[in-house]
């Protein structure tokens, strides 16, 4: 975001202005947030067939030379060694304290060649924080102007080919450059199976207006985006994670190799083995409201004996589920499936259930 | 006596016949708002002062407040509601009416706009 508070444009903006978007500032671009189907329809119609996304707000980054890899690894707690060529790994900046800067998605596209894609909102720290991690080492690092693109659902892999670009070979969590200064992958926001497809600005409204005249594909915005991550059990830095909170209490030691979690040298390292020796405070988990009432971000949760003990981090309701959903974090003695709590909600105590994460199964090509 | 509709700045619309108000949500307010999932209804009986949250819609998104237009007593609420928000998006004048109230003070009323000059502001 610029000095004067201006926004980020999209380069489609056009597009979307064609299509009716509703925009909406996000994490300093002004974004389409809703198109004239409604958060709603979108949803449901990328769940059905495919919903195709502009996340051009999201950072690539090629990290590139000999010593690439050995950056990467101080900066993420991954072994770039283990990563085969064509494979991507979800994995985090941490800081000192083992506090989550950003979640990121790493691909290994040669011994010395990453793409690493970064949040909106976190894309300028992440930038500093690389660069002076690499400092030093052979290892350059280049913010790429892209236009990103997202499609998502079932009709994915299908509606890509025909409009010329075949990436079936590829499967969950894999990506590769398939022309000169594109990169694509399996991968996505919604739990469903789909694709993120880097494309130069030049040649991006080609490829849009191509996926965007098939029939099964409809431009889905930031609304339905969110409340799909949301089902899908997927977290949104700045909102589910922060520095404020470590993997072990995010519940996403997962993204983390055993061995690494011993013996990594990675920036956070030692506060991590910390806060696995103490064990989860807090643990984030699934809550389902028992009625049709939305729990929303903020809302404090208490326990049956009236006591404190959490917060919703992120709610709404599930359009596919049919019920209200949220996220958040509550005690590590409190998270267990099916226990009761209690959110308040403008001075009333609803009724919530742990939930296991996801609302809706998550629908990865794993191959 | 014939009901005159009045209309808010808030986008709410107040149809009045014989001291009572029926209130809703216009239908530029409900295409504002997008597809309701959830509406939370007052209490019969409750007292209501002009600009109080009388009732909060909400969509998949977000929660909004609806204002009583002026003060009142809650009279009626539109049950259908509880089980089928989705009525206030597709008849937003009609069946999507969301509380009825007596009126405590009908000079009120005169400070609203009527239709004419709500159309004139949302233009």
């Amino acid at each position: 975001m610029s000095d004067t508070g201006e926004l980020f444009e999209l380069p489609l903006k056009e597009l979307h202005e064609r299509a009716g978007a509703r925009f909406g500032a996000f994490a300093g671009w002004s974004m389409p947030i809703t198109y004239p189907l409604g958060v709603l329809k979108e949803h449901l119609h990328t769940r059905e067939k495919a919903g195709l996304f502009d996340i051009s707000h999201m950072k690539l980054f090629l990290v590139t030379g000999p010593e690439a890899g050995k950056v990467l690894e101080r900066a993420c707690p991954i072994d770039t060694g283990l990563i085969e060529d064509g494979q991507s790994k979800y994995t985090f900046f941490l800081d000192d304290g083992a506090g989550i800067i950003d979640d990121l998605i790493v691909t290994r596209l040669g011994a010395k060649r990453f793409m690493v894609v970064a949040n909106a909102g976190n894309a300028a720290t992440d930038e500093a924080h690389l660069r002076q991690i690499a400092a030093g080492y052979d290892c350059r690092i280049e913010p790429l102007d892209r236009v990103f693109l997202a499609l998502q659902g079932p009709a994915a892999e299908t509606a890509l080919r025909d409009a010329g670009l075949d990436l079936g070979a590829l499967t969950f969590m894999h990506g590769t450059e398939p022309r000169p200064d594109w990169f694509a992958s399996r991968s996505g926001y919604t739990g469903e199976d789909g694709f993120e497809v880097a494309v130069p600005p030049a040649q991006a409204r080609a490829l849009a207006d191509r996926l965007i005249a098939d029939e099964r594909i409809e431009w889905i915005g930031l609304a339905a985006r969110d409340s799909l991550r949301l089902e899908a059990g997927l977290c949104l830095h700045g909102q589910d994670i922060d520095t404020s909170i470590n993997p072990v209490d995010a519940g996403l030691m997962w993204a983390i190799p055993k061995d690494l979690r011993e013996s990594g040298a990675f920036v956070g390292a030692d506060a991590l083995r910390t806060a696995i020796a103490a064990g989860a405070k807090e643990k984030r988990v699934g809550l389902k409201p028992e009625g049709r009432q939305p729990v929303r971000a903020g809302v404090a949760l208490f326990d049956e004996a009236g006591n404190p003990t959490g917060r919703v981090t992120s709610g709404g309701f599930g359009p596919w589920a049919g019920f209200p959903v949220a996220m958040g974090y509550v005690s590590a003695s409190q998270a267990k499936p099916c226990t009761k709590l209690f959110a308040e909600v403008r001075g009333n105590r609803l009724p919530v259930e742990i939930h296991p994460l996801p609302f809706t199964p998550h629908r990865y090509r794993k191959g | 006596m014939a009901a005159t509709t009045y209309f808010t700045d808030d986008h709410e619309w107040i149809r009045v016949e014989g001291g009572i108000a029926t209130v809703g949500i216009t239908d530029y307010a409900q295409e504002q708002l997008g597809d309701l999932v959830f509406v939370e209804l007052p209490e019969v009986g409750r007292t209501v002062s002009k600009g109080d949250a009388a009732v909060v819609v909400e969509s998949v998104k977000a929660a909004s407040d609806v204002y009583a237009p002026v003060d009142g007593e809650i009279t009626e609420v539109n049950d259908k509601l509880s089980s089928d928000p989705a009525l206030v998006n597709s008849s937003p004048a009609g069946d999507g009416w969301l509380w009825k109230m007596k009126l405590a003070d009908e000079s009120q009323l005169s400070g609203l706009m009527d239709e004419a000059g709500y159309k004139a502001m949302i233009g």
